[in-house]
């Protein structure tokens, strides 16, 4: 009855979403506010129906109830209640219900906050969003049910993929989706703009923080899902080009050259066409993204065409909402104004520059993931695109990207003086390529590479601290505190953010260049040393989890004599599909982690045993968290408060009447 | 400076109790690390999406025990790959090799960075002989700050 329930609910979303989709939009052309006004009730209305299938197919799982395909598949009896839950997105089916959900989540959260909005914005907005509802409703209706019964009932689930039985399953993909779905948000309000001819730098002010929040969203989403890939896959890698990451890092890109052309629409007026078109492609990556981590494709393309049906809608969903898109782009975007002129050298220039080589970036990400795709497809032949390739393309790309970013908050707007800012920057210069040149050496292995990382990352440091001492001399203040309290939160964002990436590069370059790895058989009080760790093994003990067996290794670990810590990894069989999962330990540290893994029981008691010492390792992640940090810091600035509250402050009426093109 | 010694000392005494340092996995350390140098570029066959140095997979095992065989026969790294590519195909091999299907792939990025520049030049180019220059002045930015607060009245 239950499933039923949930079942029934987003067919009744559908309706809803059908009617949000078409007489708001058609409202908003004719000047109707009647049909306007439905947007707002039918976008609420369509988030508590999601909310309910949600919660039925919760209840699914919470229940056991495996009269339920997609629980019979993705759940067992044994699994803990949380993991059950987490199964929820587990697989295919429930994925697209968290999807919907999440837009669901982001319309309500648009209708919250989107008082101080023109209703015909706000009923454009929501009726994309609406009609982007549709596509996924449908889909899960017609081929991709969760609900679908399974009878008889099975006896007994088939269990979640041991992999997913981690905390990590619980938050990183809620966090991921908040994140791809998030620019949905700026693509509603890309598409608004377009439809309503009125691409200002307001619509600009309106897009920037629902971007950055999603932005925000995927950062996270990210560094958590390499985390997870770090402690859980037992090899002790964090980022694989895998092609389930590059989904998820396409739009992050994307979302990232966004976050700045917006920046630049806001402030200047300009990029309004190129603006535009990152926001579609953000979004439309998120989609590419969705789906190709769902839909089989990737393990091959013949998995694909075991289900023609999910296929051929996915395609013809993606070819409407991105063809759609682009083709109103087409006629629209011509009719833009260009916004103030400005030279090649100023901030402006810079920004375009930095978005060209994002965008490169992410245009070689997709090359790279889709090609073996298309050969395979054509019959070309079977090849494999892995770190090597990804690595060797995406470097040369990115370094210059970040040379830029240093200097890019100094320059002006509108035009600025190379040699000027080659004066102002000579100094972080100069101290960036000293320490990078020197820093390896005296740490005692010098590569190219390590020095450009460190070179990046010093660089970013130093350019944003002359950044900040310039700023700090244009703000008004007597003391340095006061100074400091005024520098807007939204630089200080900026300058967070760059920051983060530049913690990031320490984190890759340090762990690249300087981790040490050992394969040891090692017998029962045996040591080894790694760095100057002593790890002495304890032996190992079986051990039983709710749905697992596992033999748990004990090793202590010992630097000059002193005891450090005890680690404990385990290598777990799972018993509903006699899986094997080793689960490593892991003692993370500021400026190094410790990392044992169990290999393979060998003769009287003796395992084989992978040690990593890996300095800096938690710096790739701290500096993901670090940037998103920078964004919440950014939103929080008072020209979006301002732009929040909701009053009504006395407008002259020739402010009112000016409703013209600003910018 | 004396209690360190006597540590050092009582250290270097009680190392027997310890058992000893573990021995490495491999016979021989150095043409391990050759294996793991060419593993890292090479692809798991059986697997999703592993490379052979990280995979646990009995026939990565297998394989890993082949190109030990070859790097004991004294084989180059190019020749165990060129071995390795003509019983396997370009499949194994994480970095594609350069041929006719594969030039896009790896001329790609830089043709799009090329078109990128080109067209952020030609585009700057057109724009600063279009753009009448209109700054955007104080006043106008208070009638979009005044805008941006007014609320949701208008339509």
């Amino acid at each position: 009855m239950i499933p039923e329930i949930g079942h029934f609910a987003l067919i009744l979303a559908l309706c809803v979403a059908v009617v949000q989709g078409i007489l708001p939009i058609y409202g908003a052309a004719v000047g109707n506010s009647a049909l306007m006004a439905v947007a707002k009730p039918a976008a609420r209305g369509q988030f508590f129906l999601v909310l309910t299938a949600f919660g039925c197919l919760a209840y699914a799982f919470a229940e056991k109830d495996f009269s339920v395909l997609y629980v019979a598949a993705t759940s067992n009896s044994q699994l803990p209640l949380h993991y059950r839950l987490a199964a929820i997105w587990g697989a295919h089916e429930g994925s697209l219900l968290l999807w919907t959900f999440i837009l669901t989540i982001w319309m309500f959260a648009v209708t919250l906050f989107s008082a101080h909005l023109p209703e015909s914005t706000r009923s454009r907005i929501l009726g994309v969003m609406g009609l982007v509802s549709i596509g996924f409703l449908l889909f899960m209706l017609t081929v991709s049910n969760p609900f679908e019964r399974l009878i008889p009932a099975a006896a007994e689930g088939r269990d979640l993929n041991p992999l997913l039985q981690d905390p990590g399953m619980v938050i990183h993909p809620p966090m991921l989706y908040m994140g791809y779905v998030g620019f949905s948000v700026a693509f509603a309000f890309a598409i608004a703009a377009l439809l309503g001819g009125n691409l200002d730098a307001a619509w600009a002010r309106w897009s920037r923080p629902w971007t950055t929040v999603a932005w925000c969203f995927l950062t996270v989403g990210i560094a958590m899902g390499s985390g997870w890939a770090y402690y859980e896959l037992g090899w002790g890698g964090w980022w694989f080009w895998d092609p389930v990451e590059n989904a998820s890092f396409m739009p992050w890109l994307a979302g990232t050259a966004l976050v700045h052309s917006l920046a630049v629409t806001d402030k200047r007026g300009g990029f309004k066409v190129w603006t535009v078109l990152l926001a579609i492609m953000a979004f439309s990556l998120s989609l590419l993204g969705t789906f190709l981590v769902r839909s089989g494709v990737l393990t091959s393309v013949h998995a694909f065409a075991t289900d023609p049906k999910r296929g051929m809608f996915i395609l013809a969903f993606l070819a409407v909402v991105i063809g759609g898109s682009l083709a109103l782009y087409a006629w629209r975007a011509p009719r833009v104004g260009l916004g103030g002129s400005f030279a090649t050298v100023s901030r402006e220039g810079m920004l375009l520059a930095n978005n060209v080589l994002l965008v490169a970036a992410m245009g070689s990400v997709l090359l790279g993931t889709l090609y073996p795709l298309f050969l395979d497809a054509l019959d070309l032949g079977k090849i494999s695109v892995g770190p090597p390739y990804f690595d060797s393309v995406f470097v040369p790309l990115m370094a210059p990207a970040i040379f830029l970013m240093g200097i890019g908050p100094l320059a002006q707007w509108k035009k600025a003086s190379l040699p000027d800012l080659a004066n102002r920057l000579k100094w972080a210069f100069g101290v960036s390529v000293v320490t990078a040149i020197v820093l390896p050496i005296v740490m005692g292995n010098w590569t190219p590479l390590l020095s450009l990382g460190l070179l990046l990352a010093i660089w970013i440091v130093t350019s944003a601290a002359v950044t900040l001492r310039e700023r700090l001399t244009h703000v008004a203040g007597n003391s340095l505190g006061e100074r400091l309290a005024s520098v807007p939160r939204s630089y200080w964002g900026m300058l967070v953010a760059h920051c983060g990436i530049a913690v990031f590069i320490v984190g890759v370059t340090m762990v690249k260049g300087f981790e040490t790895e050992k394969d040891v058989r090692m017998n029962v009080g045996e040591t080894a040393t790694i760095g100057d760790y002593v790890f002495r093994f304890d032996g190992a003990q079986d051990v039983v989890g709710p749905n697992y067996t596992a033999a748990r290794g004990t090793f202590a670990v010992s630097r000059d004599g002193r005891e450090a810590t005890v680690l404990y990894p385990e290598k777990r069989r799972y018993t509903a599909q006699n899986q094997i999962m080793t689960e490593a330990a892991i003692d993370p540290g500021l400026l190094r982690d410790l990392y044992v893994s169990l290999g393979e029981p060998l003769d009287d008691g003796a395992w084989s045993v992978r040690l990593y010492h890996k300095p800096f390792v938690d710096w790739i992640w701290g500096g993901c968290f670090i940037m998103a940090l920078g964004g919440v810091l950014a939103i929080s600035d008072r020209r979006y408060r301002i732009a929040w509250r909701r009053q009504e402050p006395a407008v002259p009426a020739s402010a009112r009447a000016a409703k013209r093109k600003v910018a | 400076m004396n209690m360190n010694w006597i540590l050092l000392v009582a250290l270097f005494l009680s190392g027997p109790v310890w058992a000893g340092e573990a021995k490495p996995l491999a016979d021989d350390p150095a043409s391990e690390a050759r294996l793991k140098h060419l593993a890292v570029e090479l692809r798991c066959l059986v697997c999703q999406n592993q490379t052979l140095a990280d995979s646990n997979a009995p026939l990565a095992e297998d394989l890993r025990r082949e190109v030990r065989e070859m790097i004991a026969k004294n084989m180059s790294d190019q020749e165990i790959i060129e071995f390795l590519t003509a019983r396997y195909g370009d499949f194994v091999l994480y970095r594609p090799p350069l041929k006719a299907t594969t030039t896009l792939l790896w001329v790609g990025p830089f043709v799009l960075v090329g078109i990128g520049a080109t067209a952020l030049v030609i585009t700057l180019r057109r724009r600063a002989g279009k753009v009448v220059d209109v700054p955007v002045t104080e006043d106008e930015h208070r009638r979009v700050e005044q805008l941006l607060s007014e609320g949701g009245k208008r339509s």
